[in-house]
């Protein structure tokens, strides 16, 4: 198969590509860059005249629900709903039905993602077996079997003679560890940040040292043993801090957001809406006005879409009894750009949060354009309006805080491995 | 998003009655004043008035409660309406389908209004968002976050005992942190424009940010208590002496405990209310409860006539309607 791309703007910041060029796929590689090489005939001509061509973005957390969760959505539907959005790269947390604490449910992982053939799927291993936070899991087999990095999901991990083995382990295996920090006993079944809003409400509430303590800690341990560690979704401006001054120490960590902290607080819970019960909870202004710090200088590396599809009745409840969780993988990108639009973060950078610099974690050579490398791509529209409606998602889950928001930019084609997996045309 | 005056029709009307927020100091005034009508009802020999005469009231408890449960069923009958007791355990409802299956199998029943109390803040808004057009809501406590049937018929009797709210300063005592009661308290007494409302417990049981609804807090009960006229001691549940929120209910009575002694900071004429039922000597000792600055019984009496009220009222009733 060959393509075409002809007309569109470029833009790499990785590789500092910016501006008009065509693009010659072949066989599922970039064969070239602005001058057609001889004897080339696309079977495909893609016209991007007025629209910008990126690499294709790395999400890195979004659950696809399977295996387990079925009802709440399959590979099949999230993946169509992530092409929609240009999204060709996803890492998995472990906490699958059943966890990927064994080799076989990663080769199940990736069985399913060949089959369904629309992203590179990257599974993170558990970091304890069942996720209990007892017994370190088979790490390196986790990793020969295919998984990119090892987490305990969602399930802190109390015992911390258990986290600095686990940690030192990981790193004798050469694994990175994602860590979602929040400290269980400190959340006390909270369900929204604590302050006006839970307290007006009524709502148990999630103090912000659930998450600057479990990151105190896991910090403290992650300069003993020297893992490398990546913070998974951070919530509050004082976390950041934290890690901003981690790295500056030389601590070997990197850090994401999820794009729900980036656009909403908890003032958006409003009237007890469900879609903005999330885990990490919605903080306060500061806390979101913290993290677009935390991306501008650079403590921040990535934003994800924490994309979690719930079945309507996971959302239909009074609050505390609601999952928390979002729908939010096929408006990623045009979230971001919203974030350019209102000049809190600058474009390049924008791209390269979900492209380059989330493939830099994973330690995959994806999010980039480059020749002779595999076709990842996204064309899209910046100037086409979009207008979010949870009635025409793709996802199963519709459960979206931003239905009804207008934004702009909208994906016109996603090629994975040199193939059309989405196309408006 | 849904507004919080979801409880209002579109001609500002009582459709439902979820939350003290959200609703007019007029509306609040009309309630306290259709309630007075009802209070000599219960003193009548025959305690009724055919005013609901029809109509099929479910009282929903998801929660258990004798106190409220009964008053809100003698209301139902004295308005000649049929009630329904339905208590049922959170356990079976704790996943959200269930509990709109259960709704609509009352609906289907033919109610009209649902009274509910749920353990989880967000409930009655949320089962209003869930019923038939037709069917009114009531409130009667959702989780930590209202309680204003009870916040009415306090202002209720506030209003026997002290005529102008403008004046009045108001301390609520205890654990304000799990307090539905305090809450919807506090929005009603700003609402009616009381000089000042105290918050007086110690930090554990403050929540956060409380002082955004209006309030002032305080640490020290004496300095509270200072120069009250309405003094509301908060039920402090036994779970909560045990754990890290406090280290025993004796010196919680040491310390926030109200006695004649402490109350000697108060204006001399000051009423003591409590939601009952009262823990006594853990949060109010027998002598004050008992004694003349309680109103805790009239509470009680208040509480139906309060109720009778509002019950008619989301059903479309207004004090032209009585029919004396």
């Amino acid at each position: 198969m060959r393509i075409s791309i002809e007309n569109g703007k470029l833009c790499d910041p990785s590789n500092k590509l910016d501006g008009k060029q065509d693009i010659f796929i072949a066989d599922g590689k970039i064969v070239a860059f602005k001058k057609k090489p001889e004897g080339f005939k696309s079977d495909i001509k893609i016209d991007a005249k007025d629209k910008i061509i990126i690499p294709g973005l790395v999400d890195l957390c979004a659950r696809l629900r399977e295996p387990g969760f079925g009802k709440k959505g399959t590979f099949k539907s999230e993946l169509n709903a992530a092409n929609s959005n240009g999204v060709t790269s996803i890492c998995m947390p472990p906490d699958t039905a059943p966890i990927v604490d064994t080799p076989a449910v990663v080769e199940f992982i990736r069985q399913r993602a060949r089959e369904t053939n629309r992203a590179n799927i990257y599974p993170l291993g558990a970091l304890t077996q069942e996720l209990k936070g007892e017994q370190l899991a088979e790490m390196y087999l986790l990793k020969e079997a295919g998984c990119v990095g090892v987490s305990n999901a969602l399930v802190g991990i109390e015992n911390m003679e258990v986290l600095r083995r686990a940690f030192e382990y990981a790193n004798s295996c050469g694994l990175t560890v994602f860590i979602y920090a929040e400290d269980k006993k400190l959340k006390n079944n909270g369900v929204a940040h604590e302050g006006a809003i839970s307290t007006r409400l009524g709502l148990p509430a999630i103090p912000e040292t659930s998450e600057t303590i479990a990151i105190s800690q896991a910090l403290l341990l992650i300069e003993q043993t020297n893992v490398r560690a990546h913070f998974c979704r951070l919530s509050s401006s004082r976390g950041v801090k934290l890690i901003c001054e981690a790295k500056k120490r030389g601590a070997p960590v990197t850090a994401d957001v999820s794009i729900c902290n980036l656009h909403l607080t908890d003032m958006d819970i409003a009237n007890y809406d469900s879609n903005c019960h999330l885990q990490p909870p919605l903080r306060s202004e500061r806390d979101r006005m913290g993290l677009i710090a935390g991306i501008n200088d650079g403590t921040i590396a990535a934003v994800c879409s924490d994309h979690q599809p719930h079945d309507a009745n996971a959302k239909c409840a009074p609050f505390s009894l609601t999952e928390p969780g979002a729908s939010t993988i096929e408006h990623l990108l045009p979230l971001i750009l919203h974030l350019v639009n209102r000049n809190e973060v600058k474009f390049e950078q924008a791209i390269s949060l979900i492209t380059s610099q989330p493939a830099d974690i994973l330690g995959v050579n994806k999010g980039v354009l480059e020749k002779n490398n595999g076709a990842d791509l996204c064309v899209y529209d910046p100037s086409a309006n979009l207008s979010i409606d949870k009635n025409n998602m793709l996802s199963t889950g519709k459960n979206t805080p931003f239905h009804g928001w207008e934004l702009q930019g909208k994906v016109t084609h996603t090629l994975l491995n040199g193939e059309v997996v989405f196309s408006t045309d | 998003m849904t507004g919080h005056n979801t409880q209002l029709d579109k001609n500002g009307n009582l459709k439902h009655f979820l939350s003290i927020e959200g609703l007019s100091q007029p509306l609040l005034h009309t309630i306290l004043n259709y309630a007075e009508s009802f209070a000599t009802v219960g003193k009548r020999p025959v305690k009724k008035v055919p005013l609901l005469r029809g109509k099929t009231i479910a009282n929903l408890f998801f929660e258990p409660s004798t106190r409220t449960r009964t008053t809100f069923e003698l209301a139902a009958k004295r308005l000649s309406a049929d009630i329904l007791n339905l208590n049922i355990s959170t356990s079976a409802t704790s996943k959200g389908e269930i509990l709109s299956d259960t709704l609509h199998t009352l609906e289907a029943m033919h109610c009209d209004m649902f009274v509910v109390r749920h353990a989880n803040s967000g409930a009655a808004q949320y089962i209003a968002s869930q019923v038939a057009q037709h069917i009114s809501v009531i409130n009667a406590g959702d989780g930590r976050h209202e309680h204003p049937t009870q916040a009415m018929l306090d202002m209720f009797t506030i209003q026997q005992h002290k005529k102008d709210f403008t004046k009045l300063r108001v301390a609520i005592v205890g654990d304000i942190l799990h307090s539905r009661v305090a809450r919807s308290e506090i929005h009603a007494l700003n609402t009616l424009g009381v000089n000042e409302i105290r918050i007086i417990g110690p930090h554990t049981l403050i929540p956060k940010g409380i002082e955004k609804l209006g309030v002032h807090v305080f640490h020290e009960m004496n300095d509270g208590l200072k120069d009250v006229d309405v003094v509301v001691m908060l039920r402090l549940q036994h779970e909560r002496m045990r754990g890290a929120l406090l280290p025993s209910g004796n010196e919680y009575f040491k310390r926030y405990g109200l006695t004649n002694e402490r109350l000697k900071y108060a204006k001399t004429n000051a009423i003591v209310m409590h939601p009952g039922p009262i823990n006594r000597g853990i949060e109010i000792d027998s002598n004050v409860a008992d004694g003349k600055h309680s109103v805790i019984l009239q509470q009680v009496s208040h509480g139906i006539a309060v109720r009778m009220a509002i019950m008619a009222m989301v059903m479309g009733l207004t004090n032209d309607d009585k029919n004396e």
